[in-house]
């Protein structure tokens, strides 16, 4: 095989994706967000599209409830960890369920996977449940997953019954 | 008479004495549902309330389906480029006739016995017609209208009382900031994509006083401002030293101020680059060459929060919102908010400006779900009420020179929802 040929093939599958996927879940139900930020390359981006999004929507024409840099998106990590960022003070509790994990294709360099996922934050005495899908840019780098830029689409109507998405979902 | 019973509220809503510098507000109206109903009889069907853009209907044949003070409703630009509002329930037995949330068509079928009616809300068939007598309907097989549909500078609102005063009159000093907001284009202003529609656990009344709280900012929002300072060159300037609440007239009321982020129009920060300064200052020109210089810079610098009574908020400020919302109960608020944008506005701009509204508003902003946090804490801290029952909205009264971390702004409101739960009109 020509070197070109090495470096456009994936290294990774599924079973590799599916790890990484996992241990970003825990990373997330146990609230440790400055380890989470370091799954992402420098210069990732970080978009949830309004609810009930198509998949190719775009945050230059559509109003998002987050469209982050990875400046926006590293002070998002800084004020979640802050006693000061009041809605997730004191902080919710969390379970990251995901599944129905496929990469769509790619190669190291970059490569498209997707997952269905459920999020449970609860706190105050109410349970609110996220569903939807997210949305992967990949690359494998020095053997590692990184994420390039992560969208999670919430497959509901709105979110009358959740208010606000102060959370990682 | 209304149904309520009189005996059940016996309790002033508000004490104002204005020699003591006291106001306060009875916490029963935030969790009071017999109230909550008061509110929908005597301020949501006699008030004009906010249904939409003209820039959501630019096409005939457009239309949107909306619940608006409570009303479902069917908000349409006709083939005769008329726009309507009809309440979207089919006269024969009621089901709603548009199901769709927005869309181009020629007519509206009602999916339970296929009564259609045209986008002017005209009957046009239905199945077995003959066996109907032609003339017994007086008009009422026709969808029914809202009472009063008008529009200023394209915001449209309805108004479901006939007796109503016209819009131009009941939205007074309010036009002036909605001028404001308008002249920022020569061309027009749009919606730019789609709505944010969330909600949460709090009385309505509760976002009208944080819509326009100049108070609450350091405290609520202190990891905003940490993200402001994170970055060199997200700060400028604020380009004016106004800071003036107003009270604009029938319940409405405006803080007026300057800050310190970068605004779209037309003011830079250093984050935006040189490229960022060039575009604003060509921005401010064409303001300077089509009003006059101290206008043009109103436009540019001065942010405002104005709550338009009773549920339309309008705040420009790092972008443009308007946000609605309404008692789902006494206890539960839904909320849609929007973007406004000049249409002929660049991409870059386009692309400031949502950046700036992302940051700040909406549900997932740095800021937005804090305030929806204290509100809700201020909803559950009502279940005191009975034994710790009173809201104090006193700050700055008898002061000369009113702040917009004052209270006055908010006072406003009070007034005039007290004055119209009594059952006065405008």
């Amino acid at each position: 095989m020509s070197e070109q040929a090495i470096s456009s093939s994936l290294s990774i599958g599924r079973t590799e994706l599916e790890d990484f996927l996992y241990e970003e879940a825990a990373l997330l139900d146990k609230w440790q967000l400055v380890q989470w930020l370091t799954l992402f390359v420098e210069g990732a981006k970080y978009w949830v599209p309004p609810a009930g999004s198509a998949d190719d929507v775009d945050p230059a024409t559509t109003l998002f409830y987050i469209a982050d840099d990875y400046f926006r998106l590293t002070e998002r990590v800084k004020r979640l960890g802050k006693k000061t960022a009041h809605v997730e003070f004191p902080k919710s509790k969390l379970r990251h369920l995901v599944t129905n994990v496929r990469i769509l294709g790619g190669n190291d360099d970059l490569f498209e996977a997707t997952s269905n996922f459920v999020t449970y934050r609860s706190k105050s005495g109410a349970t609110e449940t996220y569903l939807g899908h997210h949305l992967y840019d990949l690359c494998v780098l020095d053997g590692e997953i990184k994420i390039l830029k992560k969208t999670s689409i919430i497959d509901t109507d709105n979110i009358n019954e959740q208010g606000k998405v102060s959370i990682i979902i | 008479m209304s149904s309520v019973k009189a005996e059940t509220i016996v309790e002033p809503f508000i004490i104002e004495n204005e020699s003591k510098a006291i106001f306060r507000v009875n916490r029963r109206v935030f969790v009071d549902e017999e109230i909550r109903q008061r509110e929908i009889r005597h301020i949501f069907d006699t008030c004009w309330i906010y249904i939409g853009h003209e820039s959501e209907l630019p096409n005939p044949g457009d239309f949107l389906t909306r619940k608006v003070g409570g009303r479902e409703l069917i908000f349409v630009r006709s083939k005769d480029n008329v726009v309507r509002s009809f309440f979207n329930t089919c006269p024969h037995r009621g089901a709603m006739v548009c199901r769709e949330k927005h869309g181009n068509d020629k007519m509206f079928m009602c999916m339970y016995h296929a009564w259609s009616f045209d986008l002017a809300g005209k009957l046009i068939s239905r199945p077995e017609g003959e066996r109907y007598h032609a003339d017994n309907s007086g008009g009422l097989h026709d969808l029914a209208p809202v009472a009063n549909l008008d529009s200023y500078r394209g915001l449209y609102f309805v108004n479901f009382d006939p007796n109503a005063v016209d819009l131009n009159t009941y939205l007074a000093g309010a036009k002036e900031y909605i001028d404001l907001t308008i002249d920022q284009s020569e061309f027009g202003m749009e919606i730019v994509g789609g709505v944010q529609e969330y909600g949460f656990e709090a009385n309505w009344k509760l976002l009208v006083e944080n819509s326009c709280d100049g108070y609450h900012g350091g405290p609520t929002h202190a990891t905003y401002f940490d993200y402001l300072m994170a970055r060199p060159g997200q700060l400028s300037d604020p380009g004016t030293k106004v800071n003036l609440p107003r009270d604009l007239g029938n319940g409405h009321a405006v803080i007026e101020y300057g800050g310190p982020w970068g605004r779209p129009v037309a003011k830079p920060v250093d984050a935006w680059g040189e490229q960022g300064k060039v575009d604003c200052a060509e921005l401010l020109a064409k303001l300077e060459a089509r009003f006059d210089k101290e206008y043009a810079h109103r436009i540019a610098y001065h942010n405002f929060n104005m709550s338009i009574f009773p549920n339309l908020v309008i705040n420009n400020i790092m972008a443009i919102t308007f946000r609605t919302f309404y008692p789902e109960a006494a206890n539960k608020q839904h909320v849609r908010a929007w973007a406004l944008a000049p249409k002929e506005e660049s991409e870059i701009m386009r692309e400031r400006r949502l950046y700036n509204f992302l940051e700040f508003l909406g549900p997932g902003g740095l800021a937005t779900p804090d305030d929806c946090e204290a509100l809700k804490m201020c909803q559950k801290g009502y279940q005191n009420a009975a034994f710790a029952g009173w809201n104090d909205i006193s700050k700055g009264m008898g002061e000369n020179q009113q702040r917009n971390t004052d209270e006055e702004q908010m006072r406003v409101f009070w007034r005039e929802w007290d004055r119209r739960m009594s059952g006065a009109a405008l």
